[in-house]
């Protein structure tokens, strides 16, 4: 069999001043997974590869790192599923910084794991001599966000946190997501208030890497649907990001007088998501969009109208009398 | 150098759940050679064990019995009675700090079936419930975090004892590659089990006995060494554990004629016997010529009589895992499988409250504890059942926390000479750095492993066993040639795992020389030669510890029997 080229991210403080692509060559083993071609390297080739892993069953989260740009577990991953013309790049995770070779700082991930309050906050007027009762309903609602495994290739790969590195964060919000869908836990809307903030679940972009990436059921993203939806239920909308769904909605559903109806109005959706009386609010738009209408990318001032926008329209408005209903 | 009040070593279930008992009452640290959720605790599958009665009846009693009976009678029996009796309590308060398990009908904790336990006991977060109960642990550690002193992937290289009593540790920042002294009025180990020796493993690489052998570099003795537990169903070639739940579920073990072949080995329990029976019986299957596959083998387990539903409710976890490693999705096909090394029995011997014994007497380390797998306060005695690790860990890890803190109230930091504390650690290092480096430390580690799993592992005798003993000397002998590269300090994970192979190498002739000398057979400890249990020679603790030439004494001490008389087992 032919042998593979490993092109491995190598960074050592003490030598370089930045990492570079050191190459391996390996015959990979029938059904090796890609730890198990990093640790042969390791064991017979270079000493000195340096990365963590523990134990190679996709349990722990060690082993997290970018193969061919994208963060996955070395330990999760045929070897032969990811050689792409005879040839794999590794590289440490993003988001992080670089400690030696593929082993990054987790301290930031984890910090923003502390920020969320990730523990159980019961309600201490209830005495339970046995366990909490929680119906296997409840239980389902926060099992998939049970699953993380704390690995960071959500982190890693996050858009948002590439430009503000203040963001939750995708795994945080998965795990804020377990307390707040947990039927034992007493602190929901605080939770919801906090998570609301600035650098909190209206701040993703849903651009689903974290989905993507994450290699358990946790799949963040759809826990931040969740989160958000919590925040409607919870009428946390005093924010942008909850402004700025409620807006949509108007918008889109035509539930506004005078305000379009099918058409996704994006100069008012913006000015909606700040807050009409929030005139500071508005000013730090502006900015934004002069920049966008240099770059030429600001909607036309008058809505386009999408097709069979009255279907859309009938669909919110149906919506909204549903809920409507639901909330009497 | 660092001083706490307590330094626990170990960020499994036992270091947590010790940790959580003393945070804010007493300044505590926890060093842990992975960050805490990294732990193999998480790695655990099946249930955790207590006698809650929520699918049948069911009592610690009951429980006490069947784990007495499990443990071939060579576990103690008032630390079983305690950690039954435990159990409930222990598992309600893991519950109440968040714990997400599986729900019954009514809400209550799922309780499922798991071998050797005569009811359904095991409780579960689908087939990941050390995770649950690890992330649960590790989350409070969030709640305490001003409470306690957190030093994330330091790895431990020495214990400091000294005249009877233990005074702190020394360890190795890995970010920097400093050693550093943590001086302490008491130290806990849960430094979990060994069994990384062993070609098919179900451990994690981490798991390499770095704590028992710091105790026994310190002077102290380990115990029952020689029962490593291995359990039926790891991955074919891989090692990796298919959870016993997925027997507990209903799965079959087949042979390679389709035989459920446990019929002729215990048939009342079929599959849910013990594991010491299953994989014996696998093992004989495979040596008489009846195994699967084209080399004959191997083993199956097949799930496919359950359905997709059930498989993807239960056992979501195991189901990804043979996707993973062999390709084979058990809905359809069953999964080659093989007994694998899996648990540590033996250990550093302590008493109930987790206290360390200096000797076969009972003699009281002051300072000094261990819980959880490193530990072996003896529940297990010669064959652990099932989901009674985890409730383990966790009932000492809370019993330790709690005799720890009724001991520094009153205690002192001895004395300890720090700039000698770091000399000998320091030398130690630098004698794998700077040998004649002729030796590969793969080499070793590989053929070590090879030689634990034909020589010393579901079936022992005379001669296997004296042959693995001179290997053994003779890896011993290349390793003070090992070659380590990596002779920078940053991260250097070189040096660690030469390190832990060091660690390795030891032990492993402790298993060694204590299945040598057990002329018998019981529980994990099947001797060919000796096929039957020998009440009258052998209801005994093997003690091991280094005599002054650094040889190996072993010495014995009695199995304490309170309720249950040792009686043939029967399944
Ligand atoms: C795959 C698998 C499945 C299992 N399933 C079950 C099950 O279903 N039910 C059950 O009851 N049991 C199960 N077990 C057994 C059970 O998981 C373990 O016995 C138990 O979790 C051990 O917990 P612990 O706290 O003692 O140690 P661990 O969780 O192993 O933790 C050891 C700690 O010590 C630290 N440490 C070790 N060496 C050093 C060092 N040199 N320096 C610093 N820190 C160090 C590690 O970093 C870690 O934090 C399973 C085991 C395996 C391998
Ligand atoms: S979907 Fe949101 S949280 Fe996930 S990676 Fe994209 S921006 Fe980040
Ligand atoms: S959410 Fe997924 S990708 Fe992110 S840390 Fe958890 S398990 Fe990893
Ligand atoms: S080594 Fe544990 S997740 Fe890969």
């Amino acid at each position: 069999m032919a042998k593979t080229k490993f092109l491995v991210s190598r960074y050592n403080a003490a030598r370089d001043t930045k990492p570079y692509l050191q190459e391996f060559r390996l015959e990979i083993p029938k059904g090796a997974t890609l730890l198990d071609c990093i640790n042969l390297i390791k064991w017979t080739q270079d000493g000195t590869l340096t990365y963590r892993m523990s134990c190679r069953s996709a349990i722990c989260g060690s082993c997290s790192m970018k193969v061919n740009g994208h963060a996955r577990l070395a330990c999760k991953t045929q070897a032969a599923d990811v050689i792409v013309d005879g040839a794999v790049t590794i590289e440490p995770m993003g988001n992080s910084p670089l400690i030696r070779d593929l082993a990054v700082d987790l301290e930031p991930f984890f910090n923003a794991i502390d920020r969320v309050k990730p523990y159980l906050v019961p309600d201490e007027s209830k005495q339970w001599k046995r366990e909490t009762l929680q119906s296997h309903d409840d239980y389902r609602k926060i099992e998939d966000a049970s699953t993380c495994i704390l690995c960071a290739a959500c982190w890693s790969d996050c858009n948002v946190l590439e430009v503000d590195p203040r963001f939750l964060g995708p795994a945080a919000l998965a795990k804020a997501q377990r307390f707040v869908y947990d039927s034992r836990d007493n602190d929901t809307h605080n939770r919801i208030e906090f998570l609301s903030r600035v650098t909190g679940m209206w701040d993703c972009t849903h651009c689903a890497e974290c989905a993507t990436r994450c290699p358990t059921d946790a799949k963040p993203l759809f826990r931040i649907e969740e989160l958000r939806t919590a925040a409607m239920t919870h009428k946390v909308t005093n924010n942008n990001g909850a402004r700025h769904v409620l807006a949509f909605r108007e918008t889109v559903g035509g539930l506004v007088p005078g305000i379009g109806g099918g058409t996704l109005n994006e100069n008012y959706i913006p000015v909606r998501s700040v807050g009409f009386f929030n005139l500071d609010g508005i000013l730090s738009i502006i900015p934004v969009g002069v920049r966008m209408f240099i770059r030429g990318k600001n909607p036309p001032i008058l809505p386009h109208f999408i097709d069979k926008f009255a279907e859309v329209r009938a669909m919110f408005r149906r919506f909204n009398d549903y809920r409507k209903e639901h909330h009497k | 150098m660092r001083k706490h009040d307590v330094v626990i070593v170990g960020a499994g279930l036992a270091g947590l759940r010790a940790a959580l008992e003393l945070a804010g009452k007493v300044d505590v640290a926890v060093v842990s050679k992975v960050y805490p959720s990294r732990s193999h605790s998480g790695a655990a599958q099946g249930g955790v064990a207590a006698a809650m009665a929520n699918e049948s009846d069911d009592s610690p009693e009951l429980h006490m019995y069947d784990t007495v009976k499990g443990s071939d009678y060579l576990g103690d029996q008032d630390a079983i009675e305690i950690m039954t009796h435990d159990a409930p309590i222990t598992i309600t308060e893991m519950e109440h700090l968040g714990c997400v398990f599986s729900r019954d009908a009514e809400g209550r904790i799922a309780q499922r079936e798991f071998g050797g336990h005569s009811k359904p006991r095991a409780c579960y977060a689908a087939d990941r419930t050390g995770h649950a109960l690890l992330h649960t642990l590790y989350e409070q550690s969030f709640k305490y975090k001003k409470d306690i002193t957190f030093y994330n992937e330091w790895y431990l290289l020495d214990l400091i004892y000294q005249d009877g009593s233990a005074r702190g540790i020394v360890a190795m920042d890995m970010k920097t590659g400093e050693i550093e002294v943590i001086h302490a009025k008491a130290v806990l180990f849960g430094t979990g089990g060994y069994g990384r020796a062993y070609k098919i493993t179900s451990n994690a690489f981490a798991n390499t006995g770095d704590g028992i052998m710091a105790a026994y570099r310190a002077g102290l003795p380990l115990e029952d060494m020689e029962f490593v537990q291995f359990h039926p169903t790891g991955l074919y070639q891989q090692g990796i554990l298919m959870s016993e739940a997925a027997r507990g579920e209903g799965g079959y073990l087949l042979n390679g004629n389709m035989e459920r072949f446990m019929e002729r080995y215990a048939k009342s329990r079929m599959e849910l016997a013990p594991r010491d029976i299953v994989s014996r019986a696998e093992q004989t299957e495979i040596n008489e010529g009846r195994g699967a596959g084209p080399r004959k083998d191997y083993i199956y387990i097949d799930l496919r009589h359950l359905g997709r539903e059930k498989i993807l409710e239960k056992l979501p976890q195991i189901r990804q895992l043979a996707i993973d490693f062999l390709g084979v999705d058990c809905i359809d096909n069953p999964i080659p499988i093989q007994p694998t090394a899996h648990y540590s029995m033996g250990g550093i011997p302590a008493s109930k409250n987790c206290e360390v014994y200096s000797d076969e007497k009972g003699t009281i380390v002051k300072g000094f504890y261990a819980a959880g797998e490193c530990s072996c306060i003896s529940v297990h005695g010669a064959n652990r059942l099932g989901t009674n690790s985890l409730l383990d860990a966790t009932v000492f890890g809370r019993r330790a926390g709690k005799s720890i803190l009724n001991y520094v109230v009153g205690a002192q930091h001895e004395p300890v000479n720090e700039a000698e504390e770091k000399r000998k650690a320091r030398k130690r290092i630098d004698d794998l750095l700077y040998t004649p480096s002729t030796e590969s430390a793969n080499d070793i580690r590989n053929e070590l492993k090879e030689m634990m799993t034909t020589n010393v592992g579901v079936y022992r005798d005379k001669e296997r066993l004296a042959a693995a003993h001179k290997k053994l000397k003779e890896l011993q002998q290349r390793f003070t040639n090992v070659r380590v590269e990596d002779k920078g300090k940053v991260f250097n994970t070189e040096v660690i795992e030469a390190l832990e192979l060091a660690n390795m190498l030891a032990y492993s002739e402790l298993i060694i020389t204590g299945a040598e000398a057990r002329t018998e057979s019981r529980g994990a400890h099947a001797r060919v030669d000796y096929p039957k249990r020998d009440d009258a020679n052998w209801m005994k603790h093997t003690m091991a510890s280094a005599g002054a030439d650094g040889s190996i004494q072993l010495k014995y001490k009695p199995v304490v029997i309170t309720k249950h008389q040792p009686e043939e087992r029967k399944y």
